[in-house]
């Protein structure tokens, strides 16, 4: 129970039907106050506060687990390294990877409890056991979910995934749950003013390097390659118009070299897509090629695609070029509403053919 | 609280009046305080002016650490150090780190044994080259985690060889064995209601009178002038019935107590025949209500968690404003690793507990110590 309206309403809805629930909030932060302050986040004290609170009015015991240093080691430092390396993280996959259905889990497991239960909004099909999207589009979190495996979906509970969220507020009114208007939480939760580029500076340092169009020729210069992401158009520095006068977007990140290639929008098309340590849902990979949808970032469009297992990879291949596809961001594939299976993006390429 | 707390606060808070006003129902007022005051003087072998109202034993614990501490100094300049054990109630550690970071106070930290006792000789060799510069000794009467008595009396007497005024926290002592102020020679000694069975909110720290501490809050100066804010005359009457009950049966009950607690410490070790009893053994170095143990390889929330779910309540130690269990401070400075520490729990038993509540335990444990074991350390 993070303090926020919909792990207390889905709390609520668990006990209604019929469990026998415990709250745990998270303790993630060794030192609550340097995270994120105000009611937006998950990690502090405020929100411990409005957890236990709910807990109170739900009539659930409640404790707060302390997961700091295991959400230091394998989220925080996991998110800070993956940028040292040129790719772009998804923190929120990870923790629920490596810690809401991993650490929680194993640790509730051994307790005796059956399962972990959550506000996300995405459902599992009772029948198949395969990871759905939530009714409401806008606030359907499967893509972040679509990490855990067949066995952590099968001790997993998301009683939030039929109901839009503005009627979970509603609910949580009127079930007396004074964090039914506390506002949503978005940003990454252990960056606690948002500046995702000045926390990435703290911890790894000045790392100047050149912007280069895809010439070679050097455009500018920047503190580090980790403040950039593959698409980004705002904030490049660069001080020389495009020769078309069109925007310049990041192509691509090479950490050794510290080296930023920028270019124009359609120098962003990817048609092919390398994805590893793919993980299946409620299925076994596939032995030929499948037509499908792939997602390649949280609440982005949806692709439709061919995608096949190749050495322990996977490999998709997009039926229309997409844009702005960074490596380290998931790829989720999907038929229709339900999740087949993901993977960490590795490489991208223009070409068919050509996914390195 | 006892039923006989319960009425006689009960019929008090119907009653009007402010002990401090003139007038009729002021003087009834005052007269429950005062008599109340006797009272609690009695059972703890003081005289009625040495007992000043405080609301509860932090803050008898902040008034005589702070207040002795700056009375020492500004009665001599070089009066800067503190003596007190890491194994103290957070109202006086607190307190002396507090001393330390914003009043410029030297703090010497007396090493406690495995057990968390400190002998005399230790306080001695501590004070001697420092007689000159020694503000105040605080030691507890008894330790509210892991149920250590200290040898208070002769502790305070080595204190006073050198002229150095000796405060002790007694608030667990004084609910389970005799605490006798004049007996012992401490110069202030902190006690709180709500362990004698009487209500939260009410306690006292008693003050011989030659000992004149800084006061920490100011006001109307009730109390001495040492110690300001309207009396809680129906607190304090319950305050008062509560200790002259608990002391009527005090011997009786230590000895019911101490047999629970003998049998509790059985039946753990029976079903988990490598769980360590932290503390002084049991006997007269201990307090009857007290059993602490570690289970190595369990994190005492996870076992807490597990009890809690079988309706025993007991305790892990401290929380951090978030709520997190923090491995015990008092574990860590007996020199327990902080994994030991981490998978320590405390059974306290008081008035309330019977046979069954202990039987309970000894039933259920073994296997929350397995399942807690499952779910590892971290």
């Amino acid at each position: 129970m993070s303090g926020g309206v919909d792990s207390a309403t889905a709390a609520a809805r668990a006990v209604e039907a019929g469990h026998d629930v415990t709250g745990v909030h998270l303790a993630l932060s060794q030192n609550p106050q340097s995270y994120r302050t105000g009611a937006r986040g998950c990690c502090t004290i405020e929100d411990a506060r409005d957890a236990r609170r709910a807990a109170d009015v739900i009539g659930i015991p409640f404790y707060v687990w302390d997961m700091a240093e295991r959400f230091k080691a394998d989220v925080v430092d996991d998110f800070v390294a993956e940028y040292a390396a040129g790719r772009t993280p998804n923190p929120c996959l990870r923790c629920n990877e490596k810690i809401k259905f991993a650490a929680v889990l194993d640790r509730a497991m051994a307790l005796g409890f059956d399962a972990v239960c959550t506000g996300h909004y995405a459902r599992v099909d009772p029948l198949t056991g395969a990871l759905r999207r939530a009714v409401d589009d806008g606030k359907d979190q499967s893509y972040v979910l679509a990490v855990l495996n067949t066995e952590q979906i099968a001790h997993a509970m998301f009683p939030l995934g039929d109901t839009p969220k503005s009627q979970v507020r509603e609910e949580a009114r009127r079930r007396g749950l004074l964090v039914a208007d506390k506002p949503d939480s978005h940003d990454v939760c252990f960056i606690a003013d948002g500046d995702t580029r000045g926390f990435l500076a703290r911890q790894l340092g000045d790392a100047p390097g050149s912007i280069v169009d895809t010439e070679g020729t050097v455009l500018g210069e920047h503190d580090g390659a980790f403040g950039f992401t593959i698409g980004q158009r705002k904030g490049l520095r660069v001080d020389r118009p495009a020769p078309d006068g069109r925007p310049r977007y990041v192509l691509s990140i090479e950490p050794v070299t510290r080296t930023v290639t920028v270019g124009s929008a359609s120098q962003l098309d990817v048609r092919e897509i390398s994805v590893e340590r793919p993980v299946w849902t409620g299925r076994s990979a596939p032995a030929e090629p499948i037509e499908c949808l792939v997602q390649l970032r949280a609440h982005g469009e949806i692709h439709p695609c061919r995608a096949w297992p190749d050495d322990g990879t996977l490999k998709i291949s997009l039926l229309e070029p997409a844009r702005g596809v960074a490596a380290g961001q998931a790829a989720v594939l999907y038929d229709g509403d339900t999740v087949l299976g993901s993977g960490t993006i590795a490489s991208t390429a223009a070409l068919a053919g050509s996914a390195a | 609280m006892l039923p006989e707390a319960i009425a006689a606060m009960t019929e008090e808070l119907a009653q009007l009046g402010n002990p401090s006003s003139l007038h009729n129902a002021g003087r009834r007022a005052r007269r429950v305080v005062e008599e109340s005051r006797e009272q609690i003087a009695e059972v703890f072998g003081a005289r009625a002016s040495e007992v000043i109202f405080t609301s509860g034993g932090t803050e008898a614990d902040n008034l005589a650490v702070k207040g002795l501490f700056w009375a020492r100094r500004s009665s001599d300049g070089r009066h800067n150090r503190v003596f007190t054990t890491a194994t103290e109630h957070h109202a006086v550690l607190d307190s002396v780190r507090w001393l330390a970071d914003s009043e410029g106070a030297v703090v010497d930290w007396l090493p406690v044994d495995p057990v968390g006792a400190i002998a005399p000789s230790v306080l001695e060799e501590a004070l001697a080259p420092h007689a000159e510069s020694a503000a105040v000794v605080s030691v507890m009467w008894a330790n509210n985690e892991v149920g250590t008595i200290q040898a208070v009396d002769e502790l305070a007497a080595v204190a006073h060889s050198f002229g150095v005024p000796f405060h002790s926290d007694a608030v667990q002592a004084a609910a389970q064995i005799p605490v006798d102020f004049a007996g012992s020679g401490v110069d202030a000694l902190s006690v709180t209601a709500h362990k004698l069975g009487g209500p939260v909110g009410a306690g006292a720290l008693i003050l011989g009178r030659g000992v004149a501490p800084v006061p920490v809050l100011h006001g109307g100066g009730q109390e001495r002038d040492i110690r300001s804010g309207t009396l809680d005359a129906p607190a304090i009457r319950a305050f008062a019935v509560a200790a002259v009950v608990t002391a009527s049966r005090l011997e009786a009950e230590a000895a019911r107590l101490s047999a629970l607690r003998d049998d509790l410490i059985r039946q753990v070790l029976q079903a988990v025949p490598d769980a360590v009893l932290n503390g002084a053994a049991p006997g007269p170095g201990r307090l009857p209500g007290n059993a602490h143990f570690s289970f190595p390889g369990c994190e005492g929330d996870a076992l807490l968690l597990l009890l809690d779910a079988k309706g025993i309540a007991c305790s892990t130690g401290s929380a951090c404003t978030a709520g997190v269990a923090e491995p015990s401070h008092v574990l860590l400075a007996m020199g327990a690793s902080e994994p030991l520490a981490r998978s320590s729990l405390r059974f306290s038993l008081g008035h309330t507990t019977t046979q069954s509540d202990v039987d309970a335990v000894g039933s259920v444990i073994g296997e929350a110590v397995s399942r807690a074991r499952r779910a590892g350390s971290r």
